[in-house]
């Protein structure tokens, strides 16, 4: 009891402050006026040179927002958002679509330089020379736009398109053209239609048939200036055959104020192709009395268009003051496959509302889900999925299995599953526990000369363990080291 | 070694340990038998620090210090071992990771440098081969899914690795046939030694056929109330507590 109980306290005061990235870069900024109407779409899109359909895209998106409703059913409590006090645009004012690192701002290379992403391809060869599978490919968004992406010359010569998405718009029109909103529909949900309206950037992927991308690729996503929401777009298409890896990564500065992070990614994935993404989100999480944060509203799905193909998401949450999303797979070829693996940490008085959404349309499609949920402080984490099976999905197979594991008394860890068939083949398995680090089990480790906070390390690793393995080697490390960062006071 | 001096402890406010004395001295092994509730695993819980038990009154001696005070961490990288009669799961955890993660934790608390991968993996080596533990045992979540037998010959595993000056045996030969038990005890007797106490807490007299105390002590209703050679165990088997079940607890 008393030990536990010591644990429980250290992370009762862990100061949330103690959040690595919160520096705020000084860069001089240019932003859209405050607030949203049609000129700040019509703004936006005239800052990007987007093309006349692109705009009329926007507007489109912008005027259907207007007659939505915010929705309430998560299990999340925010004061309302008002987004007339928002800014939708923010740039680096010296980086108009640098073409080459060389016209980057400095101050921007030192910061992401800060956070552990090189972005000099140079630096990024001399340190792994040899060890060519190890290389990734960066394309690093600050605020609303793509400052720059590594690796690109590389890229193409396997025909791998990697880049902004406000350049993909400009020079692959075509391709955009057909697959932007196609997983993820215009109307799809709030701020799915508020994002298809303001998205500033994000990144744009293109693997042709056949090809495996011959690296990782990832987005390294920074908010850095107040007030300003964040609104980016991905979109990956694997075409027949291809596969591809790809990372986001995510931090924010320390403030006060909330700040709105309504991203939406669309995956498209046709025969025979394979899509992994993983995710590691450490947006400012707030303060160690809640004040402050991110406001993580996302909406990420995939379309296992094809026969045979699969995606994979892999996430690790340990950031934002409320996040609530739900990467989802469609699992419309026959033979398709989706994975979730999750793991979403919360402290202090973090929400989490996630899970996911596998929609059985084709026949003998699978899914899989493994969600580790770990409650520590004042938070509340919550899974919530549905699984699904259509009339014609015969043989559709799920599995599914949710832990959740509490440090301390004061948090919360809850599990909503939704499943439901229609055809009398489909197969879905649901496993979920809930449990304590027990006093016994810490004894253990004490008698064996472990302090508390190596304990709740040791036993919080083995229990995510099952995800982490999902991680490229990389990232896997970094993640581990963010869990026991975010807990930092219940473990070392 | 170890010393104990009228030791009272109690939990939740109920006295469990009312008065225990008791002396072994560095190198032997002694034996402590006794009816079920006579405080027997309660004395080794409080030996080795585990929160929730209040030392009232006494001393516990080790070494010539007193450690009434000292966190079970500390106690552990001091030298007090405890192998539990019910070892704990973690889930996801190999066995060789804890094995690591215990023995450098000790080694740094002591300010000695931590082992080398290739160092740490020789002396498991040995330590495992001799309580026929198998390399696979060692990849496996740290006693998950495994058999009585398993988990005790773990324990005893670690204790080999970890070195201990007094190690507490709670009830080894619990949950284990005439064969583990064989396994475990050779175990436990090439890890005497003269600088190190063992402490055998045990209810039934044939564990003492394999590992033979120098004195034997019976607890009854927190108290040590007889002490003799090893043929106070063969007494015991034959005539049982009921001369000492006065007072349950």
């Amino acid at each position: 009891m008393v030990a536990v109980q010591e644990t429980v306290d250290q992370v009762r005061q862990i100061d949330v402050d103690q959040y690595k990235y919160g520096f705020v870069t000084d860069i001089e900024s240019d932003r859209a006026p405050k607030g949203l109407s049609e000129d700040i779409v019509r703004f936006i899109s005239a800052k990007k040179n987007e093309p006349e359909w692109m705009l009329e895209w926007r507007l489109d998106a912008y005027r259907r927002w207007l007659t939505m409703t915010e929705p309430t059913w998560s299990r999340v409590q925010y004061p309302k958002i008002d987004f007339d006090e928002l800014y939708y645009y923010s740039a680096p004012k010296s980086t108009p679509g640098p073409k080459s690192l060389d016209e980057v701002d400095p101050e921007l290379l030192a910061m992401y330089e800060k956070l552990g992403i090189p972005l000099r391809e140079r630096e990024i060869l001399a340190g792994v020379e040899g060890a060519s599978d190890r290389r990734v490919a960066v394309d690093a968004v600050f605020d609303s736009v793509s400052v720059v992406t590594t690796f690109k010359e590389e890229l193409k010569k396997a025909g791998v398109i990697f880049c902004a998405i406000s350049e993909a718009i400009r020079e692959h029109p075509e391709i955009v053209k057909k697959y932007l909103g196609s997983v993820v529909p215009v109307t799809d949900n709030y701020y799915a239609t508020l994002n298809s309206a303001v998205f500033s950037d994000g990144s744009f992927v293109y693997i042709p048939e056949g090809v495996r991308c011959p690296m990782e690729l990832s987005t390294y996503f920074r908010i850095n200036e107040r007030n300003t929401g964040q609104f980016e777009r991905t979109l990956i298409i694997a075409e027949k055959g291809a596969h591809v890896s790809y990372l986001e990564g995510c931090t924010a500065p320390m403030r006060d104020e909330n700040q709105l992070h309504a991203a939406v990614v669309e995956l498209v994935a046709l025969e025979d192709a394979e899509i992994k993404y993983s995710t590691v989100q450490n947006w400012y999480p707030g303060d160690k009395d809640g004040k402050g944060g991110i406001y993580n509203f996302v909406t990420k799905r995939g379309d296992c268009r094809g026969d045979r193909s699969k995606i994979s998401w892999t996430q690790v949450e340990t950031g934002s003051a409320i996040t609530w999303k739900y990467p989802s797979c469609i699992l419309r070829g026959d033979d398709s496959q989706g994975e979730f693996y999750s793991i979403a940490v919360s402290n202090g008085y973090q929400q989490v509302d996630s899970g996911t959404k596998m929609i059985h349309l084709g026949k003998n499609t699978k899914s899989r889900i493994i969600s580790k949920g770990i409650a520590a402080g004042r938070s509340d984490n919550t899974y919530r999925g549905l699984v699904s099976a259509h009339r014609k999905a015969s043989g559709a197979r799920n599995f599914t299995n949710c832990d959740s594991l509490l440090i301390g008394d004061k948090c919360g860890a809850h599990t909503v599953p939704y499943i439901e068939s229609k055809n009398a083949s489909a197969v879905f398995e649901h496993e979920a526990t809930t449990s304590k680090i027990a006093d016994d089990q810490l004894f253990y480790c004490l008698q064996r000369g472990l302090s508390s906070e190596e304990a709740v390390a040791l036993i919080v690793n083995g229990f995510v363990k099952d995800v982490i393995q999902q991680l490229p080697m990389e990232f896997a490390v970094e993640a581990q080291k963010l869990i026991s960062i975010s807990l930092e006071g219940s473990v070392g | 070694m170890l010393e104990i001096k009228n030791l009272h402890a109690s939990i939740d406010g109920k006295e469990i340990l009312r008065g225990v004395d008791l002396v072994v001295p560095t190198g032997e092994v002694h034996a402590i038998m006794g009816p079920n509730g006579s405080g027997k695993s309660t004395l080794s819980y409080v030996l080795s620090g585990r929160d929730g038990y209040d030392v009232t009154e006494g001393e516990i001696l080790f070494d010539g210090n007193d450690i009434v005070e000292m966190p079970a961490e500390e106690r552990a990288s001091a030298g007090v071992f405890l192998a539990f009669q019910y070892p704990l799961e973690i889930p996801g955890v190999a066995t060789m990771t804890f094995l690591k993660a215990a023995l450098n934790a000790q080694r740094k608390a002591r300010g000695e440098a931590e082992l080398t991968t290739p160092d740490f993996m020789r002396r498991v080596k040995v330590a495992s081969e001799k309580l026929n533990v198998s390399q696979e045992m060692l990849r496996r979540p740290l006693n998950v899914g495994f058999s009585g037998g398993e988990k005790k010959r773990n324990e005893i595993l670690q204790m080999a690795l970890l070195e201990p000056k007094l190690a507490i045996l709670d009830e080894t030969d619990s949950g284990l046939d005439i064969d583990a038990l064989r396994v475990v005890s050779e175990g436990v007797n090439a890890l005497r030694s003269p600088g190190r106490s063992m402490l055998v807490i045990t209810h039934y007299q044939r564990l003492l056929d394999h590992i033979v105390p120098d004195k034997v002590h019976v607890m009854s209703a927190g108290r040590i109330v007889r002490t003799g050679g090893p043929e106070l165990a063969l007494e015991l088997e034959a005539k049982g507590y009921a001369d000492y079940a006065d007072e349950p607890v």
